[in-house]
């Protein structure tokens, strides 16, 4: 079960640049909440900045993770 | 045809609907918070949409995201392109570009869609269901 700490770090571990602020949303260890701002970011559309996010988690999203809610920001 | 015709049958629903939800349970009964936000934003603005319940067979939701590169639900997607799930189309209701991109009037006092008055997270009545 993954807590909000190790989530944060994940995020910031694989996107260039960025930081994130997550919240364990039900405090469950399944639904969470990320706000992530990233440089990476730029130039990208809103559905490509979440599909960034997606990626770091792969199945883990819709499996032991299930659900992220996020909001990205470009820094 | 391929030799997927779950996936041909979901392409050809998105191709032929020019707005189109997945979602867990139906408009009228969502099993699930977030499926239940998304379908009101868009009630909100009376756009007309299909819906499609994944529920019922989890191959759906598979072979959906296999197609979107999407990984949860709900997904919607307008004129056979993917507008993104519940965060981005709560953020683009509220910012007023959902109407503009459904191609509707915004409410003229741009009311809150009723599934979001509540602030509790989403229960997990959908892991039962799924």
């Amino acid at each position: 079960m993954p807590t909000a700490d190790e989530i944060k770090q994940r995020i910031e571990a694989a996107i260039p640049g960025a930081t994130a602020e997550v919240e364990d949303w039900t405090g469950g260890g399944d639904h969470f909440r990320a706000v992530v701002v990233s440089p990476a970011f730029k130039g990208k559309t809103r559905i490509q900045q979440h599909q960034m996010v997606y990626a770091v988690f792969g199945d883990e999203i819709g499996g032991p993770i299930h659900a992220l809610s996020l909001k990205t920001q470009e820094s | 045809m391929s030799e997927n015709p779950l996936r041909d049958a979901i392409e050809e629903a998105i191709k032929e609907n020019e707005v189109i939800l997945f979602m867990k349970g139906t408009p009228e009964a969502p099993a699930c918070g977030f499926s239940a936000r998304t379908a009101a934003a868009l009630q909100a603005l009376n756009a007309p949409f299909a819906a499609v319940d994944i529920l019922p067979d989890p191959r759906i939701r598979q072979e959906l995201s296999a197609l979107s590169g999407w990984p949860t639900i709900p997904q919607l997607f307008v004129k056979g392109e993917l507008i993104g799930g519940c965060d981005i189309v709560m953020e683009l209701y509220e910012s007023g570009e959902l109407a503009e991109t459904l191609g509707v009037e915004p409410p003229a006092d741009a009311p809150e869609p009723a599934a979001s008055s509540t602030q509790s997270p989403p229960l997990g009545i959908e892991n039962r269901l799924g």
